[in-house]
């Protein structure tokens, strides 16, 4: 196949030929179809991504550029306390809320990977808090936590479980736990889909071979399933702690950083104090701030992938 | 279709899984315990707040808002009051049309741009190619919430800001990531083979994109168009930077901001403009189940 490729040579019979010709040269046609892309891409997330790391540096203002200040943005944040509040509940939501959704989503796909009458339906069922616009569903919970008419509260006490209704929005602690019970609901269908699939890749001869070999469950589980499972877990897990970490939308429809600032995550701090606060530059540092952690995540990834390939045995292709 | 046929469209490898392994071994009462009763409570609590949603948009006030006298799982007296209020008080349809206008002009330029390019990794391979296949899933792993304030001030700057191209051009920063990540999969699966008789054929490269690889790779495309159409009727943060004006703003924004005021939440046209926010996508997703989990695993394996 490598012959074919070089045999188009770009000069040989090209000058012979229309523009269908001309554009089999390959380099002509890859820079063609690479610029759509490329230029969409460039000028609306390279660059960005640059300008953003720079106007953390600036004092820019909705309405005024801004100068060169050097690290002032950050080390008037790093004397902040509702930053750090932030970064200490962006870790929070990020632990726990991933915890949850690995213990629970990996419960699920375990679930769905049996043999169960209306898979296709229940699967397809399971999914759907992961399609439906997020801020629509983080309405529903909204009212759901309702501080008079939450349902949770009502079906609580018509059981004689609590005797005054819950204010789960206006408690610091009961915010945050509320907010990462709905991320957890609206993550726990992603893991266990793709989990799933990564469980049906696994052939039933190597349960049967650890059983004859005398391994209980737990042991089944502990050595079959999750070695093969690692690699996919591993990217997973990534794309999930990425996600998490910078959420936005769930915390700006349920509770906007509120109570006193208790759900406050850095990507719902930068944009208050970017967009409704005017402040640019701030905004922009705060946002910044977030790309070390992201970074750390992709790198897990790229070696988990790394790792799939290896224990594959395939080829990098 | 069967089962079997569901599994298949997704993974190759799924074929194993339709022999039932060792569930032979456990009995009736067990599997009920251990895999019916956990299965039931997932799919309740999952699915619950749609029900809620459903259950509250036809309630009328008094039973909204009196849990005592009625039981609130229930609706004694539908009324199409809040679904009334949300399409002729409001600017909800102008949001529902912005909002699909946007999500599938950004879709089709975004698998427009994304097929020539997985096609340039792929398979014109020219120098560098792995290296920009692996820029393009990096660029994927950068999340709105770094970007929205400088392309805030780009938006701007272009004089685009307040309008539907200020979505349109910058939703396919995730799409395009993604569906060329996508699709450059969907393309190595296509045998070399057929371009080269193509090409021996007299076939001109361009030909062979559209004759060839392109009808081959119909599944992914489908696949790529349904993930885009919901990401960007999904998106909320660019949506709510990026327009100001009640009448431009997408549903999310739209019922998010407009539907609250001040101290008042009237709770009845809010799930109502939730529900019917997530009907579209809802729809769209049923017509296209195999296809949606098929990307969505794919994506992740790959």
């Amino acid at each position: 196949m490598a012959a074919t490729a070089t045999a188009l040579d770009p000069r040989s019979g090209a000058a012979l030929e229309k523009l269908g010709r001309w554009l089999d040269n390959r380099t002509v046609l890859s820079v063609l179809f690479m610029f759509p892309a490329a230029s969409i891409l460039l000028v609306f997330l390279t660059y960005p991504l640059a300008l953003g790391v720079w106007m953390g540096f600036t004092d820019v203002k909705i309405g005024r550029p801004g100068i060169f200040i050097g690290l002032e943005n950050y080390i008037s944040l790093f004397n902040d306390g509702v930053f750090l509040l932030s970064v200490f509940n962006t870790i929070v939501y990020t632990v726990v809320a991933t915890i949850f959704k690995f213990g629970l989503g990996l419960w699920l796909a375990l679930l769905l990977n049996h043999t169960i009458p209306f898979k296709a339906y229940v699967r397809a069922f399971v999914l759907l808090p992961y399609i439906i616009p997020t801020v629509l569903s983080a309405i529903a919970f909204w009212w759901i936590y309702d501080a008079q008419f939450s349902i949770i509260s009502w079906g609580l006490s018509q059981f004689g479980l609590i005797d005054r209704y819950i204010d789960f929005l206006g408690v610091p602690w009961n915010a945050r736990w509320s907010v990462i019970a709905a991320n957890v609901w609206r993550g726990i269908p992603f893991v266990a889909i793709c989990l799933l699939a990564g469980l049906q890749t696994i052939s039933p001869s190597l349960y049967e071979a650890a059983a004859l070999d005398g391994a209980n469950s737990w042991q089944r589980f502990r050595h079959v399933t999750v070695p093969m499972l690692m690699p996919i877990l591993a990217v997973v897990l990534t794309f999930s702690v990425l996600f998490t970490f910078t959420d936005f939308q769930l915390i700006y429809a349920i509770t906007r950083g509120g109570p006193l600032n208790a759900t406050h995550l850095m990507a719902t701090l930068a944009f208050q104090r970017a967009i409704p606060g005017g402040q640019l530059g701030e905004g922009a540092a705060i946002a910044t701030a977030m790309i070390p952690f992201l970074v750390g995540a992709t790198i897990f990834s790229y070696y988990g992938l790394q790792r799939r390939k290896w224990q594959q045995g395939s080829q990098d292709d | 279709m069967t089962d079997a046929a569901k599994d298949a469209a997704m993974s190759p490898a799924a074929a194993i899984s339709d022999s039932t392994g060792m569930g032979y071994l456990q009995t009736l009462p067990r599997r009920l315990v251990t895999v019916y009763l956990p299965l039931s409570i997932f799919l309740f609590v999952l699915l619950f707040p749609f029900y809620w949603m459903g259950v509250t948009t036809f309630k009328p006030n008094d039973e909204l808002y009196n849990f005592s006298n009625n039981n609130p799982f229930w609706v004694r007296n539908p009324t199409l009051a809040n679904i009334e209020k949300l399409l002729f008080q409001t600017d909800y349809p102008e949001w529902l049309l912005n909002t699909m206008v946007i999500a599938i002009t950004a879709t089709f330029l975004s698998i427009f741009a994304s097929v020539l390019a997985a096609y340039a990794i792929t398979r014109l391979r020219f120098r560098g190619a792995p290296t920009v296949g692996l820029l393009i899933f990096l660029a994927y792993l950068v999340p709105p919430s770094i970007l929205f304030i400088p392309l805030a001030t780009i938006v701007y700057g272009v004089g685009i800001y307040d309008t539907n191209w200020a979505l349109i051009l910058t939703y396919p920063t995730f799409l395009i990531p993604f569906c060329t990540w996508l699709l450059m999969g969907y393309f190595k699966s296509i045998p070399y083979e057929l371009e080269e008789c193509a090409l021996i054929d007299g076939a001109t490269r361009i030909q062979i994109l559209l004759k060839i690889t392109l009808p081959l790779a119909i599944p992914g495309l489908i696949s790529a168009f349904i993930f885009a159409f919901t990401l960007s009727w999904n998106e909320f943060i660019y949506a709510l930077a990026f327009i100001s004006s009640s009448e431009q703003k997408t549903v999310p924004v739209g019922v998010l901001t407009q539907l609250v005021e001040g101290d008042v939440y009237h709770w009845g046209s809010l799930m109502a403009g939730a529900l019917l926010g997530s009907l579209p996508v809802a729809i769209f997703y049923s017509f296209f189940v195999e296809h949606y989990v098929a990307s969505l695993t794919g994506a992740v394996k790959e």
